[in-house]
């Protein structure tokens, strides 16, 4: 009999019983669909031992790897610390120690912790104002001992985060970070398996952070980047990865313009288109897709249609809230 | 004329066909097949893609033999809204003809397809509501 610990309460969880069953007899809301490892509606976590891979068939293998699991279907062998993937509020605080502009639109912010603190480069951790004030970027670098957390943090209109980091935020003021979330990120292993990132904007923040981490264990299969904007305001980092390209046998990168302007050092047109056009068939390719909700799903779509697998297409839309003052 | 072979092994349908790896295995054709379907992608043209894909999993493995708990009250309730945007028979001939495709590119011998066919066509009153 495992005992299941979610916030301050603790339950056994009979032997008969899924993790499910024994959260919904206690009364904790949990959501549930089909109660049978199939719609993933009842998706938790374990933030301690992990769960019966038997409770992990199905799930992306990256959220796998961090040990989520379905709780309709887990009868665990082990007492577990549980979760659901938007209650992982275990807050730490970290010191900004560097703001600089990329583009006119885009700052480099990087942020400094001392406690210990986990993640995968490409996951995306939700930033707190004093205030309250709360949204969520995605971690562009691996992590190493320096203890530090890089962003790239788009101006919006509007927007009221973003726009206070850029003219507001200083060095040396403290923010407050969420756990690290997300399920698009790389995984070693399939060390051959070529690579495609497509991202536009500040998507190329986990997608930078993401190639850093395949290239650090040893990728050895190609790596094609796709970086787009509208405008060259959102390109950035081109002459650091075009180095890396020069440097780097089986990485590429390409970068596009899909606006007015014809610049003759980018290629014309949108890079998810670019990028599809650019290859026959995605069958056997991992996929990465960071940026705009609608390039985002579309782009999901087309790269299926083209051959890659579901199970291997890993996305990140960057959700933009409509309203704000 | 039945073949010796599966009749006799006393392997499940399921194992025969490989289980879960052949589910995995078919999961991406079919749905790929189904999205490209002018007739019935419009009942599949979900924008949560993953969801999607785990609901035609569920389905391929209960169509395979595989260990699942059907029921006929969920599949009502799941396809009702389909049944008011016009889904019928001539739909779900469609799906069953992508599950006899599917299963004959990953060269799956025809009796088996024949036995997998007769298991989806079970679900044919439930998904049709009638």
């Amino acid at each position: 009999m495992a005992r299941i610990t979610i916030g301050e309460s603790t339950f056994s969880c009979q032997a008969d019983e899924s993790v499910l069953e024994t959260l919904l007899k206690e009364n904790i809301q949990i959501p549930f669909g089909c109660r049978q490892g199939v719609c993933q509606a009842c998706l938790m976590r374990s933030l301690d031992n992990p769960p019966p891979e038997s409770a992990q068939i199905g799930i992306k293998h990256t959220l796998q790897a961090q040990n989520y699991f379905l709780a309709c279907v887990c009868h665990p062998e082990q007492d577990m610390t549980v979760a659901l993937p938007n209650q992982q509020d275990a807050f730490i605080q970290a010191e900004v120690i560097k703001k600089q502009l990329l583009t006119p639109d885009i700052v480099h912010l990087v942020l400094k912790y001392q406690t210990s603190f986990n993640f995968f480069a490409g996951q995306f951790v939700n930033l707190q104002r004093l205030d309250g004030l709360t949204r969520s970027y995605s971690i562009a670098n691996i992590p190493h001992q320096k203890n530090i957390l890089e962003f790239h943090i788009r101006r919006l209109p509007n927007g009221q985060f973003s726009n206070w980091v850029h003219d507001e935020l200083e060095l040396g003021a403290q923010l407050t970070l969420s756990t690290a979330q997300g399920a698009c990120h790389y995984l070693p292993g399939r060390a051959a398996q070529p690579l495609i990132l497509i991202g536009t904007g500040s998507g190329l923040a986990p997608l930078y952070g993401i190639i850093t981490d395949a290239l650090n264990q040893g990728h050895a299969g190609p790596i094609h980047l796709f970086h787009g904007s509208r405008d060259l305001n959102g390109l950035y980092f081109i002459e650091e990865l075009r180095d890396l390209a020069a440097k780097t046998d089986n990485f590429h990168y390409t970068t596009c313009l899909s606006g007015e302007s014809i610049d003759s050092d980018h290629i014309q047109g949108r890079a998810n288109d670019v990028a599809l056009d650019s290859l026959e068939s995605l069958g056997g390719w991992r996929v990465f897709l960071c940026g705009h909700p609608d390039m985002v799903n579309q782009t999901k779509k087309m790269v299926f249609m083209k051959g890659a697998s579901m199970a291997d297409i890993y996305a990140d839309a960057f959700h933009v809230l409509q309203i704000e003052n | 004329m039945s073949d010796s072979q599966d009749n006799n092994s006393g392997q499940s349908l399921y194992d025969q066909l490989g289980g879960e790896a052949a589910v995995n295995a078919a999961v991406d054709i079919f749905y790929r097949k189904v999205l490209s379907d002018y007739r019935i992608n419009r009942f599949f043209d979900n924008s949560d893609m993953e969801a999607q894909a785990a609901k035609q999993k569920a389905f391929l493995t209960m169509a395979f033999g595989g260990p699942n708990n059907y029921s006929g009250q969920d599949m009502r309730a799941a396809h009702a809204r389909f049944v008011k945007m016009g889904l019928n028979a001539s739909h779900f001939d469609a799906v069953i003809e992508h599950l006899g495709a599917t299963l004959a590119e990953l060269n799956v011998p025809q009796e088996l397809i024949a036995q997998v066919a007769a298991i989806a066509e079970t679900t044919r009153n439930d998904v049709l509501g009638k």
